[in-house]
Protein backbone atom coordinates (compact mmCIF):
# COMPACT_ATOMS: atom_id res chain seq x y z
CA UNK A 1 0.00 0.00 0.00
CA UNK A 2 1.24 3.48 -0.88
CA UNK A 3 1.53 5.70 2.15
CA UNK A 4 -1.30 8.23 2.42
CA UNK A 5 -0.72 11.70 3.86
CA UNK A 6 -3.49 13.91 5.17
CA UNK A 7 -3.31 17.44 6.53
CA UNK A 8 -5.87 19.39 8.57
CA UNK A 9 -6.04 22.95 9.88
CA UNK A 10 -7.98 23.01 13.11
CA UNK A 11 -9.35 26.50 13.69
CA UNK A 12 -9.48 28.30 17.01
CA UNK A 13 -12.48 27.73 19.25
CA UNK A 14 -14.46 26.30 16.37
CA UNK A 15 -16.54 23.82 18.33
CA UNK A 16 -18.97 23.42 15.51
CA UNK A 17 -16.30 21.80 13.35
CA UNK A 18 -14.34 20.07 16.07
CA UNK A 19 -14.28 16.39 15.32
CA UNK A 20 -14.27 17.05 11.57
CA UNK A 21 -10.62 16.01 11.09
CA UNK A 22 -10.95 12.84 13.16
CA UNK A 23 -14.23 12.06 11.40
CA UNK A 24 -12.53 12.40 8.01
CA UNK A 25 -9.63 10.14 9.04
CA UNK A 26 -12.07 7.58 10.38
CA UNK A 27 -13.94 7.53 7.06
CA UNK A 28 -10.69 7.18 5.16
CA UNK A 29 -9.55 4.23 7.30
CA UNK A 30 -12.90 2.55 6.85
CA UNK A 31 -12.66 2.92 3.08
CA UNK A 32 -9.17 1.43 3.16
CA UNK A 33 -10.54 -1.61 4.96
CA UNK A 34 -8.56 -0.97 8.15
CA UNK A 35 -9.88 -3.07 11.06
CA UNK A 36 -12.59 -1.58 13.32
CA UNK A 37 -10.30 -1.95 16.37
CA UNK A 38 -7.49 0.04 14.77
CA UNK A 39 -9.92 2.62 13.40
CA UNK A 40 -11.42 3.10 16.84
CA UNK A 41 -8.00 3.61 18.45
CA UNK A 42 -7.19 6.30 15.89
CA UNK A 43 -10.61 7.94 16.21
CA UNK A 44 -10.44 8.23 20.01
CA UNK A 45 -6.83 9.42 20.15
CA UNK A 46 -7.18 11.92 17.35
CA UNK A 47 -10.54 13.30 18.49
CA UNK A 48 -9.26 14.02 21.98
CA UNK A 49 -6.16 15.70 20.57
CA UNK A 50 -8.23 17.73 18.13
CA UNK A 51 -10.62 18.90 20.84
CA UNK A 52 -7.75 19.81 23.17
CA UNK A 53 -6.32 22.00 20.42
CA UNK A 54 -9.60 23.83 20.07
CA UNK A 55 -10.34 24.21 23.77
CA UNK A 56 -6.92 24.79 25.26
CA UNK A 57 -4.69 26.06 22.48
CA UNK A 58 -6.69 28.14 19.98
CA UNK A 59 -6.41 25.59 17.19
CA UNK A 60 -3.47 24.04 15.38
CA UNK A 61 -2.49 21.63 12.67
CA UNK A 62 -2.76 17.88 12.29
CA UNK A 63 -0.74 15.67 9.97
CA UNK A 64 -1.64 12.04 9.47
CA UNK A 65 0.35 9.39 7.65
CA UNK A 66 -1.20 6.03 6.91
CA UNK A 67 1.21 3.26 5.98
CA UNK A 68 0.91 -0.50 5.72
CA UNK A 69 1.81 -1.09 9.36
CA UNK A 70 0.70 2.01 11.27
CA UNK A 71 -1.11 5.34 11.42
CA UNK A 72 1.14 8.18 12.55
CA UNK A 73 -0.33 11.47 13.74
CA UNK A 74 1.35 14.76 14.61
CA UNK A 75 -0.85 17.33 16.33
CA UNK A 76 0.89 20.66 16.73
CA UNK A 77 -0.40 23.89 18.27
CA UNK A 78 0.97 27.27 19.26
CA UNK A 79 -1.08 27.53 22.42
CA UNK A 80 0.07 28.28 25.97
CA UNK A 81 1.79 24.94 26.49
CA UNK A 82 1.26 22.65 29.48
CA UNK A 83 2.83 23.70 32.75
CA UNK A 84 2.78 20.35 34.54
CA UNK A 85 2.59 17.42 32.13
CA UNK A 86 2.47 14.78 34.86
CA UNK A 87 -0.59 16.48 36.35
CA UNK A 88 -2.22 16.98 32.94
CA UNK A 89 -1.85 13.25 32.24
CA UNK A 90 -3.75 12.35 35.42
CA UNK A 91 -7.34 11.13 35.01
CA UNK A 92 -9.68 13.84 36.26
CA UNK A 93 -7.29 16.79 36.01
CA UNK A 94 -8.72 19.61 33.93
CA UNK A 95 -8.39 23.37 33.66
CA UNK A 96 -11.43 23.66 31.36
CA UNK A 97 -13.58 26.69 32.30
CA UNK A 98 -17.27 26.38 33.19
CA UNK A 99 -18.59 27.39 29.77
CA UNK A 100 -16.59 24.53 28.24
CA UNK A 101 -17.70 22.06 30.91
CA UNK A 102 -21.32 22.84 30.08
CA UNK A 103 -20.66 21.40 26.63
CA UNK A 104 -19.62 18.05 28.09
CA UNK A 105 -15.86 18.57 28.12
CA UNK A 106 -13.54 18.89 31.10
CA UNK A 107 -13.66 15.38 32.56
CA UNK A 108 -9.88 15.39 32.46
CA UNK A 109 -9.93 12.14 30.50
CA UNK A 110 -8.67 13.34 27.12
CA UNK A 111 -4.91 12.94 27.54
CA UNK A 112 -5.25 9.65 29.47
CA UNK A 113 -7.49 8.37 26.66
CA UNK A 114 -4.98 9.41 24.02
CA UNK A 115 -2.22 7.53 25.83
CA UNK A 116 -4.41 4.48 26.32
CA UNK A 117 -5.54 4.26 22.70
CA UNK A 118 -2.20 4.88 21.02
CA UNK A 119 0.71 2.44 20.82
CA UNK A 120 3.36 5.16 20.82
CA UNK A 121 2.80 8.46 22.61
CA UNK A 122 5.11 11.44 22.87
CA UNK A 123 4.13 14.86 24.18
CA UNK A 124 6.38 17.87 23.69
CA UNK A 125 5.37 21.13 25.27
CA UNK A 126 6.91 24.47 26.10
CA UNK A 127 5.23 27.25 28.00
CA UNK A 128 4.32 30.14 25.72
CA UNK A 129 5.40 28.21 22.63
CA UNK A 130 2.97 25.34 22.18
CA UNK A 131 2.33 21.65 22.39
CA UNK A 132 2.98 18.82 19.94
CA UNK A 133 1.66 15.30 20.24
CA UNK A 134 3.28 12.47 18.29
CA UNK A 135 0.98 9.46 18.20
CA UNK A 136 1.26 6.10 16.51
CA UNK A 137 -1.41 3.43 16.27
CA UNK A 138 -0.28 0.07 14.88
CA UNK A 139 -2.40 -1.74 12.33
CA UNK A 140 -4.03 -4.69 14.04
CA UNK B 1 -33.08 -5.50 17.87
CA UNK B 2 -32.83 -2.69 15.32
CA UNK B 3 -33.24 0.99 16.11
CA UNK B 4 -36.54 0.85 14.23
CA UNK B 5 -37.84 -1.94 16.49
CA UNK B 6 -36.63 -0.08 19.56
CA UNK B 7 -38.57 3.00 18.49
CA UNK B 8 -41.71 0.96 17.87
CA UNK B 9 -41.54 -1.04 21.10
CA UNK B 10 -40.54 1.74 23.46
CA UNK B 11 -42.46 4.53 21.78
CA UNK B 12 -39.54 6.94 21.85
CA UNK B 13 -39.76 9.85 19.42
CA UNK B 14 -37.44 10.24 16.44
CA UNK B 15 -35.84 13.70 16.17
CA UNK B 16 -33.34 12.86 13.43
CA UNK B 17 -33.28 9.74 11.36
CA UNK B 18 -30.09 7.87 10.49
CA UNK B 19 -29.74 4.17 9.80
CA UNK B 20 -32.81 2.69 11.52
CA UNK B 21 -31.78 -0.81 10.48
CA UNK B 22 -28.65 -0.65 12.66
CA UNK B 23 -28.58 -3.30 15.38
CA UNK B 24 -28.73 -2.09 18.98
CA UNK B 25 -26.42 -4.39 20.89
CA UNK B 26 -25.85 -2.51 24.14
CA UNK B 27 -26.31 0.68 26.10
CA UNK B 28 -24.09 3.40 27.54
CA UNK B 29 -25.15 6.23 29.86
CA UNK B 30 -23.05 9.36 30.23
CA UNK B 31 -22.76 13.09 29.61
CA UNK B 32 -19.02 13.67 29.86
CA UNK B 33 -17.83 13.31 26.29
CA UNK B 34 -14.35 11.95 27.00
CA UNK B 35 -15.86 9.11 29.02
CA UNK B 36 -18.37 8.31 26.31
CA UNK B 37 -15.73 8.56 23.62
CA UNK B 38 -13.57 5.92 25.23
CA UNK B 39 -16.28 3.65 26.65
CA UNK B 40 -19.28 3.60 24.31
CA UNK B 41 -19.21 0.72 21.84
CA UNK B 42 -20.31 0.19 18.28
CA UNK B 43 -24.05 -0.58 18.43
CA UNK B 44 -24.67 1.01 21.81
CA UNK B 45 -27.77 3.04 22.48
CA UNK B 46 -26.31 6.17 24.13
CA UNK B 47 -28.45 7.75 26.84
CA UNK B 48 -27.54 11.37 27.59
CA UNK B 49 -28.81 14.90 28.20
CA UNK B 50 -26.08 16.35 25.97
CA UNK B 51 -27.88 17.48 22.81
CA UNK B 52 -25.11 19.55 21.25
CA UNK B 53 -22.99 19.29 18.14
CA UNK B 54 -20.10 17.72 20.02
CA UNK B 55 -22.32 14.85 21.11
CA UNK B 56 -23.10 14.24 17.43
CA UNK B 57 -19.36 14.06 16.68
CA UNK B 58 -18.90 11.52 19.48
CA UNK B 59 -21.81 9.44 18.17
CA UNK B 60 -20.22 9.37 14.71
CA UNK B 61 -16.80 8.39 16.04
CA UNK B 62 -18.06 5.65 18.36
CA UNK B 63 -20.54 4.20 15.82
CA UNK B 64 -23.18 4.08 18.51
CA UNK B 65 -26.58 2.98 17.18
CA UNK B 66 -28.40 6.12 18.30
CA UNK B 67 -28.42 8.98 20.79
CA UNK B 68 -31.37 9.03 23.19
CA UNK B 69 -32.02 12.37 24.87
CA UNK B 70 -33.43 11.45 28.25
CA UNK B 71 -35.94 13.61 30.15
CA UNK B 72 -36.57 15.39 26.84
CA UNK B 73 -33.25 17.20 27.12
CA UNK B 74 -32.91 19.96 24.54
CA UNK B 75 -31.41 19.34 21.11
CA UNK B 76 -29.54 22.34 19.65
CA UNK B 77 -30.54 23.40 16.14
CA UNK B 78 -27.01 23.07 14.76
CA UNK B 79 -26.69 19.63 16.37
CA UNK B 80 -29.93 18.57 14.70
CA UNK B 81 -28.72 19.75 11.31
CA UNK B 82 -25.34 18.01 11.74
CA UNK B 83 -26.96 14.77 12.87
CA UNK B 84 -29.25 14.76 9.86
CA UNK B 85 -26.30 15.42 7.56
CA UNK B 86 -24.11 12.72 9.14
CA UNK B 87 -26.87 10.14 9.44
CA UNK B 88 -27.00 10.03 13.23
CA UNK B 89 -30.30 8.89 14.73
CA UNK B 90 -31.45 10.97 17.71
CA UNK B 91 -34.44 9.91 19.81
CA UNK B 92 -36.11 11.59 22.76
CA UNK B 93 -37.98 10.22 25.77
CA UNK B 94 -39.47 11.62 28.96
CA UNK B 95 -37.81 8.78 30.93
CA UNK B 96 -34.66 9.50 32.92
CA UNK B 97 -31.46 7.60 32.16
CA UNK B 98 -32.17 4.90 34.77
CA UNK B 99 -35.74 4.29 33.60
CA UNK B 100 -34.71 4.31 29.94
CA UNK B 101 -31.86 1.85 30.57
CA UNK B 102 -34.21 -0.50 32.43
CA UNK B 103 -36.79 -0.35 29.63
CA UNK B 104 -34.05 -1.05 27.12
CA UNK B 105 -32.46 -3.89 29.05
CA UNK B 106 -35.75 -5.77 29.07
CA UNK B 107 -35.53 -5.96 25.30
CA UNK B 108 -31.82 -6.47 24.64
N1 LIG C 1 -2.96 21.30 23.54
C1 LIG C 1 -2.99 21.76 24.80
N2 LIG C 1 -2.50 23.00 25.09
C2 LIG C 1 -2.50 23.48 26.35
N3 LIG C 1 -2.97 22.80 27.42
C3 LIG C 1 -3.46 21.54 27.20
C4 LIG C 1 -3.50 20.96 25.89
N4 LIG C 1 -4.03 19.74 25.99
C5 LIG C 1 -4.32 19.55 27.29
N5 LIG C 1 -3.98 20.63 28.04
C6 LIG C 1 -4.08 20.78 29.51
O1 LIG C 1 -4.15 19.49 30.10
C7 LIG C 1 -5.38 19.34 30.83
C8 LIG C 1 -5.86 17.89 30.73
O2 LIG C 1 -6.23 17.61 29.38
P1 LIG C 1 -7.33 16.47 29.10
O3 LIG C 1 -7.56 16.39 27.65
O4 LIG C 1 -6.88 15.22 29.79
O5 LIG C 1 -8.62 17.00 29.87
P2 LIG C 1 -9.64 18.14 29.44
O6 LIG C 1 -9.43 18.52 28.02
O7 LIG C 1 -9.55 19.25 30.43
O8 LIG C 1 -11.04 17.39 29.61
P3 LIG C 1 -11.65 16.24 28.64
O9 LIG C 1 -10.59 15.92 27.64
O10 LIG C 1 -11.97 15.09 29.51
O11 LIG C 1 -12.87 16.84 28.03
C9 LIG C 1 -6.30 20.36 30.25
O12 LIG C 1 -7.34 20.73 31.14
C10 LIG C 1 -5.35 21.52 29.95
O13 LIG C 1 -5.05 22.23 31.13
MG1 LIG D 1 -9.33 17.08 26.54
Amino acid sequence: MESIKLHYDVSADDFTRAGAASGDVKRTLKQLGVSPATTRNVAVAMYEGEINMVIHAGGGEIDVEITEDAIRMVLADHGPGIENVELAMKEGYSTAPDNIRCLGFGAGMGLPNIKKYSDEFKLETELGVGTTLYLTVYMK
Amino acid sequence: MTVQTLVEELGWTILTEGDLTKEVTGCYCGDLLSWVMSKAQDGDCWLTVMGNINAVAVAVLTDCACIVLTEHAALDEDAKARAAQQGVTILTTELNAYQAAVALSERL
